[in-house]
This record gives C-alpha cells, sequence and structure tokens, in this order.
C-alpha cells in the first residue's frame, strides 16, 4: 500500500532527476517524515513580517 | 630529552625551543605512538610522514641558526581528512572524494599552524561529509574511543577526538556544524574549542553547511587550546564568511580570575533528554564555578529543530549532483538523508533562516546579564560502536540523531563554546562553556580556572 507521502517523493524525485530506488524509498521516506516534523515546528512559529533571513551570518 | 605521549604541545615546544629535544625527536616521536595505536584506535586516513620530518629538520636548522621559531615549534598536529593538505584528495570521510584530484595547497589553518612551527603528521577519519555523530564510517571503519575501543569516539570529527584522546598528538583540527568538535570532545575526554562563526577561516576545507560551518580546534589542555587557536586568527580574503576583526590573543588572559564573571546554567531544553552522567558534569562545574542561577533558553528545541531543516537541505544542496551520478557510493544512510533533504520545500528552510535571526536576539539579551552559560556537551557518555538506540527519559531515540540535542542549538547561531572534559568514572563526558560572540577569551578563561581546580581533565586512555 502507497505511504502518503510516495507521490510527493515520486514528484520531486522526478522534478530533481534524483535517483529514488525502491529499496531506499522507506529511509528516504522515514528522513523526509523528519525532517517535515522539525520544519512544521519552525513553521508554527510566528515571526514578523519584517524578520530578515540570516543566510551569512555575523554573530 | 624523549618526548612522552602525555607531554602538551606548551612543554613541547618549550623543550624544542631550548634544545632540550629536538623537533625531529618529537615528530618521531609522534610518528611511532600513531604507528603502535592506531592499528587499535584508527584515527588516521593518512600519515604525512615524509613532510612532516622535512618539515621537523626545517624547525631544527632554523633553531641552530639562532632564527625566531614560533610558539608551536615541533608540535606535532593532525587534521579532519576534509581539510585540504598538499598532495592529498581530500576524502572528507567519502569514498568519491577519493578520486579527487590531490590538493595543491593545504587549507589556510594548516598554514598558520605550521606557521606558528606545528608539525603536520597526518590527515584523520571522519563521518562522511560531516553528517554524522558517531565517529563511525563505512568506508574507513570507526576511529575508536581511546578509553574504551569498543565504543564510539563521536563525530563527525572522531578521528580527530580519538588522535588528541589517546594522546597520539596534542593537538587536532576539526570542524563543527551542529557539534562536531564538542561531541568528540565529549566522548573522547578532552578540551575542544568551536570558535565564533566567522573567527577562524575555513579556506580550502570541503564544506558540508555553508550556514553552519565552523573549524576550530582540540587539545588535552586549555593552554595548548589557547596556543592553537591563536595561531590560526586572522582574516581570510578566501572564505567570504570570515571576519575581518583584528587578531584578540586569548593566551595571555586565561589565567585572569573568573570571580567576576556572572555564570549560570541553561535551563529549559538542556536540562532535559540527559542521563545522570551529564547532570552530574554540570552540577560538578556549576558548583566549581559557584554557578546557580538558571536562565531559561527561549525556543531551543525549536533551534535544534531549524538547525536540522538548514542542515540537511544544504547538505542536500552540496551533493545533489553527486547523489544522481554517484549515488551508490554514498554510505547509504548519509545518502537517504541527503535525499530526503533535497526534497524539503524551500519555504520552510527561508522560516528557518529567519527563526534564527529571531533566536539570535534572544541570546543578545540573556549576554546583557550573564557572560557564561553551563550546558551538557551530550547527553551521555560514548555509546557503543553500532548502538542504534537508548532510552532517554523514558523514550526509546536513535542514538545517531540525537546525541548533538545540547550543541545544536548552540552551533545554529555561531555563538563560541569550549566543551570541558570531566572525568567521570567510567567514562568522561563534556559540558559546553558557552559565551557572547567573539568571547572566546572568556570561554577559555572559565575551562583553564576548571582545570585548575581539576575540575576538568583529559583523561589518560584507558583502552589501549
Amino acid at each position: 500500500m502507497a505511504e502518503p507521502l510516495d507521490d510527493y517523493i515520486d514528484a520531486v524525485s522526478k522534478a530533481l532527476a534524483l535517483p529514488v530506488e525502491e529499496a531506499w524509498r522507506p529511509a528516504v521516506r522515514a528522513n523526509l517524515e523528519v525532517s517535515l516534523r522539525l520544519g512544521r515546528l519552525v513553521d508554527e512559529f510566528a515571526l514578523p513580517d519584517e524578520t530578515e533571513p540570516a543566510p551569512i551570518f555575523t554573530a | 630529552m624523549t618526548s612522552k605521549p602525555e607531554m602538551t604541545a606548551s612543554e613541547i615546544a618549550g623543550a624544542v625551543t631550548s634544545r632540550k629535544m629536538s623537533a625531529l625527536d618529537a615528530t618521531e616521536a609522534a610518528l611511532a605512538r600513531i604507528k603502535q595505536r592506531d592499528t587499535i584506535l584508527n584515527a588516521f586516513t593518512d600519515v604525512t610522514a615524509d613532510r612532516a620530518r622535512a618539515k621537523a629538520r626545517a624547525i631544527d636548522a632554523d633553531i641552530a641558526a639562532g632564527k625566531a621559531v614560533g610558539p608551536l615549534a615541533g608540535v606535532p598536529f593532525a587534521v579532519k581528512n576534509l581539510f585540504d593538505v598538499a598532495g592529498l584528495p581530500t576524502r572528507a570521510g567519502s569514498k568519491i572524494n577519493r578520486d579527487l584530484a590531490p590538493a595543491k595547497r593545504d587549507a589556510t589553518l594548516i598554514e598558520r599552524m605550521e606557521a606558528a612551527g606545528a608539525v603536520l603528521v597526518g590527515a584523520l577519519n571522519m563521518g562522511e561529509y560531516a553528517y554524522d555523530f558517531t565517529g563511525e564510517n563505512i568506508h574507513d571503519g570507526p576511529s575508536r574511543n581511546p578509553h574504551d575501543t569498543t565504543r564510539m569516539s563521536g563525530g563527525s570529527s572522531g578521528g580527530s577526538g580519538s588522535a588528541v584522546g589517546g594522546a597520539l598528538v596534542p593537538i587536532a583540527l576539526g570542524s563543527d556544524t551542529n557539534g562536531s568538535i564538542r561531541v568528540p570532545s565529549s566522548f573522547c575526554g578532552i578540551f575542544g574549542l568551536k570558535p565564533t562563526y566567522g573567527r577562524l577561516s575555513r579556506a580550502r576545507s570541503f564544506p558540508f553547511v555553508a550556514s553552519l560551518d565552523h573549524l576550530g580546534p582540540f587539545a588535552r589542555s586549555v593552554t595548548d587550546l589557547a596556543l592553537a587557536y591563536d595561531a590560526m586568527q586572522g582574516s581570510d580574503a578566501d572564505d567570504g564568511a570570515c571576519t575581518t576583526r583584528g587578531l584578540e590573543p586569548t593566551l595571555p588572559l586565561i589565567a585572569n580570575p573568573v570571580s567576576d564573571l556572572r555564570i549560570a546554567i541553561a535551563g529549559g531544553h538542556f536540562q532535559k533528554n540527559v542521563f545522570p552522567e551529564a547532570v552530574e558534569a554540570v552540577s560538578r562545574v556549576a558548583k566549581a564555578l559557584g554557578a546557580t542561577d538558571v536562565v531559561d533558553v527561549p525556543e531551543a528545541s525549536r533551534a535544534r529543530a531549524a538547525a536540522y531543516v538548514i542542515t540537511t537541505t544544504e547538505g542536500a544542496s552540496l551533493h545533489l549532483d553527486r547523489l544522481r551520478k554517484r549515488p551508490n557510493d554514498f554510505d547509504p544512510a548519509v545518502r537517504d538523508r541527503l535525499i530526503a533533504g533535497a526534497m524539503v520545500p524551500a519555504a520552510l528552510v527561508d522560516r528557518a533562516q529567519k527563526f534564527r535571526r529571531w533566536y539570535r536576539a534572544q541570546f543578545a539579551e540573556i549576554f546583557k546579564s550573564v557572560d557564561v552559560l553551563l550546558a551538557p556537551a551530550t547527553p551521555c557518555t560514548a555509546p557503543k560502536l553500532g548502538q542504534i538506540n537508548f532510552n532517554l527519559d523514558g523514550v526509546e531515540l536513535p542514538v545517531r540523531a540525537n546525541i548533538g540535542i545540547h550543541t545544536q542549538p548552540i552551533s545554529f547561531i555561531g555563538l563560541p563554546v569550549v566543551a570541558v572534559p570531566v572525568p567521570l568514572e567510567p567514562l568522561p563526558i563534556g559540558v559546553q562553556i558557552i559565551c557572547a560572540p567573539w568571547r572566546e577569551d572568556i570561554a577559555l578563561r572559565v575551562a583553564y580556572a576548571l582545570e585548575k581546580m581539576g575540575v576538568a581533565a583529559a583523561p589518560a586512555p584507558r583502552g589501549l
């Protein structure tokens, strides 16, 4: 049975020309689930619209 | 005079400069220790014996000619194998990079160490492409913990931790993106300095996450750590993130008293997810320093999450073409993490970078009333090699992903940290001495005070 993220993995794999063999899929999915869970944690935090990113960070 | 394994870098440099020992003797002694002990530790992937002997002879010739030599004269050191070493392909723990052409020029930090008289003796094992907290490597085998060779050295600068903790060399260099200097320091029972982001040049080192990558030294004494750090400071046009601040030598300051410093214990996230040994280590350090205040660090768990998102996506971007062309030459665990990283929506990465600026502002507030924060370097002492899970606060968690839970929220905003080893039995564990940006001098001063009190110390290797 297809997992919820499988269609997404297939689509991004195609868009980026990034191979995902079937044998790797469970681990890729598990890692993506962790990344998205942590990404959601960041996303949930309200920031002012004016907040600047810190891509090159000077402490 | 013969070089002994327990000699510090400053002792070696003193003996060489005063002609009690030659640089060549110090180098030969290090090469002999590597030959004897590295069959067990597996810390080195390359030993640059010919180069080291030539450099040592040149130092001895300079001394004989009455020329000035640097403060690290004759001190053997080694570097994580993501540093460019002229003549070697910069493998960065990978199989793929072994096909690169040999580096034409040393990394800036190697040049600066050698300009101070240090002698490079080799390159060190590491987790593949630095995406690792264990010190294990599928291609080269694991570097091993010098206090119990069945245990992890910590990653990703595992060889650096193993080589210094095992007394093969007094100083090693490594990198720290999310904890890769502080974790091996903790597991291997040595001192490690992750400087302020941008303080030390990363030029001619293989990157991982440009937003978060730092380089820094490991040593078995605070004096040696400061010696190496001071020798490597300075701006560098070859690293776009490297500061243009002037040199700020720390060695003359480390023995200053710490009684005037406002020292607090990091609360919240930093007091959760810890084994009793981490609690004990922080408690001993806090008690010795008279620190009782607990400062809550807001949103540290979210900071760790944001660091994770930035790491996995920037790492994926770095390796995207290699993932397309040579996916089967990666460690499968690294490959699958990186592929997943390539699939994280860009909006989340932008949110993480914006959150980073917000989080930095929180720390700026904290450092108005506090000079130093204390936190565990790792939640536990070194796990067994190959260990998959540990039980933390009643929850079964994967080891690999959780070793850095207390280091990630700090490197996320580039704060300087000295990891100090607390010599618990049966295994040491580290405590982070965290300071405001550019205050490495304070972190080193506190570490020195703890060393003098005997609270922090690098134990002799017992696994050899």
